[in-house]
């Protein structure tokens, strides 16, 4: 019953907060909610047994993530309300109203069928009917953080790599975005670059390695 | 049994729906910060999939792939914040909509 509440009191933070990003007026209330629906994600991962993802989850997002959002929003004071009215793009209101209603029923379908599917909470019989091959014991299995390296490691290890070259790339291109000056006002946009981008790019590559 | 009890398909759901909010927000908000919020909800709607999936199945792989998506998460904010600093700093005002005069 403890998992029903815990379930109930975390879903509902994740969808408050995701709506209160949806309709904030204001940049810095929306990273705020964002925070909230963080938090319930990673209140949802510990209720799965994924400890170490959820540790990363609060220490990358609400750490870094959300940080940065924070700070570009400072850093260039749009923190005031916007208006909420949609734009004069009907085609893109469409799509929207398409989007949302297609995805509902598509979720009312996924609720129907998931229901039919995994029938039995922690059960693994799908391993005995050979949908699943898996060496681990009928009701648990090894999350601590030695079994995420193992496969990351091992399994997972040239996407490791790669991911390492995907931050060098990301920070590089950053720096170069942050110092370069744009437009005709290029002398006052540089002061302002060479004030500001050593700090930010400074920031960003330790923030995206955590 | 009690009669209520979480199953994947409950985070199957809470996931869609995370991706469904996020997905009309980044539609209908033109503000770039807060379209890249949305983008956030999405991939953590798809994250608390994987690893509502991981559980079920048993398979720690699913906790691989969220780290994976993690990393992805973070080096994508950096750029696109990158480009808002840049884009914001030339037109304070500017929307997603005032981006198309980046057309040539």
């Amino acid at each position: 019953m403890v998992e029903v509440v815990v379930f109930a009191v975390a879903g509902a933070a994740c969808l408050v907060g995701a709506v209160g990003v949806v309709l904030s007026r204001n940049p810095v209330h929306a990273a705020l909610m964002l925070v909230m629906t963080l938090f319930g994600v990673a209140v949802l991962f510990v209720a799965l047994q994924a400890h170490f993802i959820a540790a990363v989850q609060v220490i990358v997002y609400a750490g870094a993530i959300v940080v940065l959002f924070l700070f570009v929003i400072m850093l260039l004071g749009v923190d005031r309300a916007a208006e909420l009215s949609l734009g004069a793009l009907p085609a893109q209101r469409w799509t929207a109203a398409a989007f949302g209603l297609g995805g509902a029923a598509v979720l009312v379908w996924l609720v129907a069928a998931v229901d039919r599917i995994f029938k039995g909470a922690h059960s693994y019989e799908l391993e005995s009917a050979g949908v699943v091959e898996t060496d681990a014991v009928a009701t648990s299995y090894a999350t601590d953080v030695s079994a995420i390296a193992r496969s990351l490691f091992s399994d997972y290890v040239y996407a490791f790599e790669l991911t390492s070259l995907l931050l060098i790339v990301a920070v590089i291109g950053t720096v170069i975005l942050a110092r370069r000056s744009y437009g005709a006002d290029g002398g006052r946009a540089g002061q302002h670059g060479d004030e500001s981008a050593p700090a930010e790019s400074g920031a960003t590559p330790q923030e995206a390695r955590q | 049994m009690s009669g209520l009890e979480v199953t994947t398909g409950w985070y199957l759901t809470l996931g869609a729906m995370l991706f469904l909010i996020g997905g009309t927000g980044l539609l209908v908000r033109r503000n770039p910060l807060i379209m890249l919020m949305c983008v956030e909800l999405m991939l953590n709607g798809v994250n608390l999939s994987f690893i509502a999936f991981a559980d079920r199945f048993g398979d720690v792989h699913g906790h691989t792939v969220v780290l994976f998506v993690l990393v992805v998460a973070a080096a994508e904010v950096v750029v696109g914040l990158g480009l808002v600093v840049a884009v914001l700093r030339a037109s304070p005002r500017a929307t997603a909509d005032d981006l198309s005069a980046l057309k040539g």
